[in-house]
């Protein structure tokens, strides 16, 4: 690949060390992420999938820069994140933009959305035109000029999160990257807000970070899947391959454990579902 | 699995019979005439968006309304003793003695419906001792050990002594099923018991449910916001909106061949996979705006804002059109919508 690619780990390692639990030894240490190596190249649409504990928003922290790695590099755009200070970080915050699970908690709740939406680009020092850009912004995720006076608190969640993405996409980032954007949101508004997420990044050319537990969430976004099992990628493939034919037995016990509508119907039960996850841990 | 319900019983088999269940504030009404039957060994599927009513109706039943908030209608339970009394007009003291005997329920946040400070076995043990169902404390104690066994925990005896924050969120789980399932209840009701677990543990937790039930022969109510779940645990379904029920039915009819449009709606919704994946590029169906606030629905039919269908008739209530005879009564098996999709190759 000639290309600098969007996002790039190599070999990355992140310690945590627990309590110590004794006096002589040393405190044991948690390895959140385990040498992972990663590329992303530019508009491409990657899903982090794992269960709680697999280390996904680790990596997320560490791909932000608001985490060092124990070891290893992380590269966006080609420039070094991994060993700069915050300070330095500036640019990224310009490049690299973030959508959280909770729109509830990650919108001050006593901050008009006009200030909301408008903060990366006060941050980044832009003072002039803000007004036009927000209202541009939330009429592009499907808002109304009026949302821009009232508060969060006034809106539903699915409402929220395109508040959430409307900020993210301020300063017009190269990369969107989102954390379990729906994970909070009933069936219906789930829809909503991943056809936003789709429609955004196909308009603004942006390469997509995608953490999710679901992977049928992940499916209907990315062009790749990675899998993470305690700090480590357990299987990379493109999304179509990775759903037609798993290569890790647990990517396969994951697909296994999903209770979908179809199969159900089909005569699938919860015993069958369980069957599958056991058999396929061992 | 969803088998088809057995042959007119010779005696009867309701466990919970809620007939015109209403609930409201002095100003607002939550829940509009809600009814519906669940019959030994029947695992009842009750689905809807959050905001619809469904952990309302539960808490109803539960007598755990909270304070201002009043209840309408008849709500009776056959467990122990026959049906004979409205939950809702019993005094606090016989709710008490009701629930965790022959009324039971799982919440969604195991780690709240803990107690923290107390050993989890002790907790096992203490839905027993204040019921008086085991004979003496020793056969409590043994009987502890056999419920955490029952719900695959490993090694029950040590577990019982450890505390709520020792465990996963997949044992608290466990252990808040045991809690329930301790004194055989005719009813257990599960209110997104799953939700906050991840996929794999869900799927042994479904398990765990379903047998645990199933063993004791006992009548489930089972809330979720996933279909797929639902489809997975049970054989019937009720589909809340706005505090109505909007559909009833066998899991097969109402999810594979949806007659009210909200309905159809979250069936369409659920299905992320499409035809060929999102090589296609189309965009996921959904269903237009969100859930209004509570006592902003609608008049006539509560779904009318947001649906496609929606004409000057839908202005007034529409009348429940049973679909099928079902054992449970009429309210089983039906849908409320005056322009009902499905049946004749309708989009």
């Amino acid at each position: 690949m000639s290309e600098t690619p969007s996002v790039e780990l190599r070999n990355v390692t992140r310690d945590f060390r627990r309590r110590r639990t004794s006096l002589t030894s040393p405190a044991p240490v948690v390895r959140a992420v385990d040498d992972v190596s990663l590329t992303v190249a530019r508009g491409e649409r990657i899903g982090i999938v794992g269960e709680s504990g697999s280390g996904k928003s680790t990596l997320l922290r560490l791909i932000c820069g608001l985490d060092r790695p124990t070891s290893g590099e992380v590269y966006v755009e080609g420039r070094p994140v991994h060993d700069q200070p915050p300070w330095r970080l500036g640019w990224l915050r310009a490049t690299l933009q973030l959508v959280f699970q909770d729109p509830m908690s990650s919108l001050d709740p006593r901050m008009r959305v006009r200030d909301i939406v408008a903060e990366p680009l006060v941050a980044q020092g832009r003072r002039s035109g803000n007004r036009e850009r927000v209202v541009e912004l939330l009429e592009r995720v499907g808002l109304s000029a009026e949302a821009a006076d009232r508060y969060p608190h006034q809106f539903s969640g699915g409402q929220r999160q395109r508040i959430s993405v409307a900020r993210a996409l301020a300063p017009d980032p190269d990369i969107l990257v989102a954390d379990e954007p729906v994970s909070a949101l009933d069936v219906s508004v789930r829809a909503q807000v991943l056809n936003l997420i789709d429609e955004v990044v196909e308009g603004f050319d942006l390469t997509l970070v995608f953490v999710s537990h679901d992977l049928s969430v992940v499916r209907h976004v990315c062009d790749r899947v990675a899998v993470m099992r305690r700090g480590q990628l357990v299987e990379v493939a493109p999304t179509e391959q990775l759903f037609a034919a798993p290569e890790h037995p647990y990517t396969r016990s994951l697909l296994a454990a999903v209770p979908d509508l179809q199969q159900a119907l089909a005569g699938r039960t919860a015993e069958d579902l369980a069957a599958g996850v056991a058999r396929r841990e061992r | 699995m969803a088998a088809a319900p057995a042959a007119a019983p010779a005696v009867d088999r309701t466990v919970l019979r809620v007939d015109g269940l209403s609930v409201g504030t002095r100003h607002t009404g939550l829940l509009h005439d809600v009814s519906f039957q669940i019959c030994r060994g029947e695992r009842v599927g009750l689905i809807g968006e959050s905001g619809s009513g469904k952990s309302l109706t539960a808490l109803a039943v539960m007598g755990l309304l909270p304070e201002g908030l009043a209840a309408t209608g008849d709500v009776r339970l056959s467990a122990r003793t026959p049906a004979t009394r409205n939950l809702l007009d019993l005094p606090e003291r016989d709710l008490a003695r009701l629930r965790g005997d022959g009324l039971s329920m799982v919440f969604q946040e195991p780690m709240t419906a803990l107690n923290p400070t107390m050993r989890v076995g002790d907790q096992v043990a203490e839905v027993m001792l204040i019921h008086r169902t085991q004979p003496s404390r020793g056969a409590v104690r043994r009987r502890v050990v056999e419920l955490l066994e029952q719900v695959d925990l490993p090694d029950p005896a040590h577990l019982a002594r450890s505390y709520p924050h020792e465990l996963s969120g997949g044992q608290r789980q466990r252990v808040v099923l045991a809690i329930a399932l301790a004194n055989d209840p005719a009813l257990l009701i599960c209110d997104e018991p799953t939700t906050a677990l991840d996929v794999t543990v869900q799927a042994t937790v479904l398990d765990l449910v379903v047998r645990g039930v199933e063993e004791r022969d006992a009548a489930m109510l089972f809330i979720t916001h996933d279909l797929g779940v639902v489809a997975t645990v049970c054989e019937r379904v009720l589909v809340m909106y706005g505090g109505r029920i909007v559909e009833a039915g066998p899991v097969q009819d109402v999810f594979g061949d949806p007659r009210h449009r909200y309905t159809q709606g979250l069936v369409a919704a659920s299905d992320l996979t499409g035809a060929e994946g999102r090589r296609e590029r189309a965009a996921l169906p959904t269903i237009p705006g969100s859930v209004p606030p509570a006592g902003r629905f609608p008049d006539g039919c509560v779904f009318r804002t947001r649906c496609t269908h929606a004409d000057e008739v839908c202005r007034t209530q529409p009348p429940w059109v049973p679909r099928g005879e079902h054992p449970a009564g009429e309210t089983a098996y039906g849908h409320a919508c005056v322009h009902p999709a499905g049946g004749y190759g309708d989009e």
